[in-house]
């Protein structure tokens, strides 16, 4: 029994306005203007390569963003205001800089009113230096008047690093410190060095917020040398998508990802859907022996084990995405649907038209092609539309088992990203939760879409 | 009631459909040994294993280099000529395709079951039943709900339940896993109430009653993912199903001689729409043995979807090809004994049995 009856002509200026009176209509063309949108943005502002090297560049790249920072968004459900990056560059005249002979010093200032600590605090030295390297004594002043002195560094390259939160003998001592002459007790929160800087002596834990001040003295080895140096006090949220393990902003994988979806999706199901169709075209119109051998292999094609093989195929391999979307092409060209497609062709073989065109000579090629799927093409358009999220589901799929293409950045590549750095275990929330919107986006788009579709051109769905 | 016709058609139709699944299991058979590349991996193993054995025994300490590399080429080719290695990779995918088809499964090549076994048969048996029981629950379930509710929803159509179904039917296309993944997010992390995977609480409950309740516990999130997944578009399916069946003449004719309604349900439209139904439970059935390599990676279920998964990963090919062919028998003697039963039981089939016109 077919749900199909074999539709009249259908105009594309008519479809597109009978889609404007469904609402779910409307809904999935917004859905996927915006979507559209977000591809011609990411391809226009980050071009492929750039993407793909931003992407893999490592965490060098990204040194000065903050690690598994949240977006900032993530402030309105907290209800506090969170740490953004502070970056001030000596070099660059952002911080007061005197040099007297061999000696230099560097002042930063910067105020601090956010309502939580920051993620990590470090120096990134740029030195000029030809035979011994400068020593460096870090101060650092609160708000309230008191100094703390850090540490006597002596630099063991020109562009050496001093990781302040990783300096364990510095938390000891102040934690010692703080505990015996400022807090007068064990709190019940453990003190690390950027607790320790910027805590307000209350006993709970709590920010000081005001004006800090950082002072290097650097004593340099000879008059020519000379010192720079970036302070980072790493935030906890950065940008509108926030950051990964590696420190890079989500965002370029998310933008990135939409272009590639849309692709991988659509082509999959597009060129399968229009290779079912002849195949189902050939079967029905032919039958006898090229009916039966079609039929047959199809039926394979339902025994083989899909995901398996796919996976197999990808894994032993190494394929990239764009090989990924032959294979799943491959494996795809004999579904199911070229059974019910065959039951169409079947349907309208006997039409009149058909039979003005067979009294007039015509082949059976210039059948299939002229008469028989353009007649059936139509129907298996919302079929074709509602296949897409399926093959994006299936990218994202692969990528989240660890076998997608490395190289390129989706939202699958994230979704696994995040569950191997065990992101909801930790709470990471936004790393599961940003790639998944977009594929939930992209899912319901088409979706909609082709449902609407559905209703139109099988007018008798909408009597259901 | 079984006519020559008939039994000729039968006959057919399984020459045909164990022919089909001959053909699948040799197409995997090729793949996943990459067209006889697997061979080559095993040979050097082989050989780096004998090199390694030889090496390391003190008796042989003495023996000149090219007498030592001697022995290991002598080892060598004899472990090749024992395991068939021999033999061109074309003569022995037959070999291989007539063990799987004997269901002469063998051993795998790395893997072992949980109790130690490296038999394929038992590493395949040790996990079918954790795949059974959630996957084949999750297909019951949701084919009751999606019955119910689309005979319930079909009865009052174009109400508003009916028309919320309608409307959210749609958002189905999105896989059971990818609702795991927002469960585990929900459940799992932000409140704590469940589990995040796996089959038991670790360490497992010594108490039998205890345990059971500690995996339905792990099972509730995986079950649910499943349903939600499938609910929208499988009551709609079900309910748009009834709604072109309860078109039908006789069924008009029951409403206007003043049936009740349960009566015109369960006899008018449940009763001829069954076959298509029973169909489709035959094969989500089947289609659950073979478990769900992403929902069970996504939950750490140790089911068969996992072992599949971690066979690729190993190059296992025994294993795959083990899993690949009792799930095509199953197919297939699934497919066989729907058509069985519908020559028989349907009078409309039996008639056009001849032209094929079954499932």
């Amino acid at each position: 029994m077919s749900a199909y009856p074999v539709a009249a002509e259908f105009g594309f200026k008519a479809i597109v306005k009978e889609l404007f009176s469904y609402k779910t209509g409307i809904l999935a063309i917004a859905l996927l203007l915006l979507l559209i949108g977000i591809s011609v943005y990411a391809v226009v502002a980050i071009p492929y390569d750039e993407a793909v090297r931003l992407w893999r560049a490592g965490e060098m790249t990204w040194l000065k963003n903050p690690r598994n920072a949240a977006p900032v968004w993530i402030e309105l459900f907290v209800g506090k205001k969170l740490p953004r990056t502070i970056i001030l560059s000596s070099a660059k005249g952002e911080a007061s800089k005197v040099k007297e002979g061999r000696r230099v010093v560097i002042e930063y200032s910067f105020d601090y009113s956010y309502d939580d600590f920051p993620s990590e605090i470090t120096l990134f030295f740029s030195a000029k230096y030809g035979g011994e390297p400068p020593v460096v004594k870090v101060y650092w002043l609160r708000p309230d008047g008191e100094e703390f002195f850090l540490a006597n560094y002596t630099l063991r390259s020109p562009d050496d690093k001093y990781y302040i939160s990783n300096d364990f003998k510095l938390e000891t001592r102040l934690e010692t410190f703080i505990i015996k002459e400022r807090l007068r007790g064990k709190p019940s929160f453990a003190i690390t060095v950027e607790r320790a800087l910027f805590l307000a002596y209350t006993g709970k834990l709590e920010v000081l917020k005001g004006k800090y001040k950082m002072r290097l003295e650097a004593t340099l080895a000879s008059e020519g040398d000379d010192l720079d140096a970036d302070l980072v006090v790493y935030g906890k949220v950065h940008g509108f998508t926030g950051t990964d393990h590696l420190r890079r902003p989500l965002s370029i994988a998310l933008l990135w990802g939409t272009p590639i979806a849309l692709a991988f999706g659509l082509t999959a199901s597009l060129v399968t859907t229009l290779a079912q169709l002849v195949i189902a075209a050939i079967s029905g119109w032919y039958g006898g022996k090229v009916d039966s051998l079609l039929q047959r292999i199809t039926e394979v094609y339902m025994i083989l084990p899909f995901l398996p093989i796919l996976i197999m195929v990808s894994m032993f391999y190494k394929i990239d995405i764009w090989t990924l979307l032959v294979v799943v092409i491959v494996l795809s060209i004999f579904g199911p649907g070229v059974k019910t497609m065959r039951a169409l062709v079947m349907q309208i073989k006997n039409y009149p038209f058909i039979e003005a065109a067979l009294a007039y000579g015509a082949s059976g090629k210039r059948i299939i092609f002229l008469y028989i799927i353009p007649r059936v093409l139509p129907l298996v358009v919302p079929g074709l539309i509602s296949a897409v999220p399926s093959y994006v589901f299936l990218e994202a799929a692969l990528s989240f088992l660890g076998i997608g293409d490395p190289n390129v950045p989706t939202w699958g590549k994230i979704i696994n990203d995040a569950f191997s750095e065990g992101a909801l275990y930790k709470g990471y929330f936004y790393w599961v939760i940003e790639p998944s919107i977009m594929l939930i986006l992209t899912a319901l788009a088409f979706s909609f879409l082709g449902f609407a579709l559905d209703k139109i051109v099988n007018p008798r769905l909408k009597e259901l | 009631m079984v006519n020559v016709r008939m039994v000729k058609y039968l006959l057919k139709r399984a020459l045909v459909l164990y022919l089909t699944v001959v053909i699948a299991v040799y197409m995997t058979i090729l793949i996943a040994n990459m067209g006889g590349y697997v061979d080559e991996i095993v040979k050097s193993e082989i050989r780096l294993e004998i090199a390694m054995k030889l090496r390391a025994n003190p008796a042989y300490r003495s023996l000149p280099e090219s007498e030592l590399n001697k022995l290991i080429e002598a080892r060598y080719q004899a472990e090749i000529r024992r395991r068939g290695l021999d033999q061109p990779f074309l003569i022995r995918s037959f070999w291989y395709l007539y063990d799987a088809l004997s269901l002469n499964l063998g051993r795998a090549m790395y893997m072992t079951s949980d109790s130690g076994s490296s038999q394929v048969r038992v590493i395949i048996l040790e996990r079918l039943p954790q795949t059974v029981m959630l996957f084949t629950t999750a297909v019951v379930i949701n084919f009751f709900i999606h019955l119910f509710l689309g005979l319930y929803l079909s009865r009052n159509y174009g109400s508003f339940l009916d028309k919320l179904f309608v409307y959210l039917a749609p958002t189905s296309v999105i896989p059971g896993w990818f609702y795991g993944i927002f469960l585990i997010l929900i459940f799992a992390s932000w409140l704590h109430v469940l589990p995040y995977g796996g089959l038991v609480d670790v360490p497992p409950p010594r108490d039998p009653v205890l345990y059971a309740l500690s995996v339905l516990k792990h099972m509730i999130l995986p079950l649910s993912s499943w349903i939600i997944s499938g609910f929208f578009l499988g009551v709609y399916s079900s309910r748009t199903f009834f709604l072109i069946f309860s078109t039908e003449d006789y069924v008009e004719a029951a409403v206007a001689k003043g049936l009740p309604p349960r009566m015109v349900e369960f006899k008018y439209i449940l009763r001829p729409a069954l076959p298509p139904i029973i169909t489709n439970l035959a094969l989500n059935l089947i289609a659950s043995w073979g478990g769900a390599i992403i929902t069970e990676t996504v939950f750490n279920w140790p089911g068969l979807g996992l072992v599949t998964y971690e066979a690729i990963g190993y190059f296992d090919v025994p294993v795959i090809v083990g899993i690949t062919v009792i799930y095509a028998y199953l197919l297939a003697a699934t497919v066989f004994i729907l058509d069985l039963l519908y020559g028989i039981l349907d009078p409309r089939i039996r008639a056009g049995a001849a032209e094929g016109v079954v499932v």
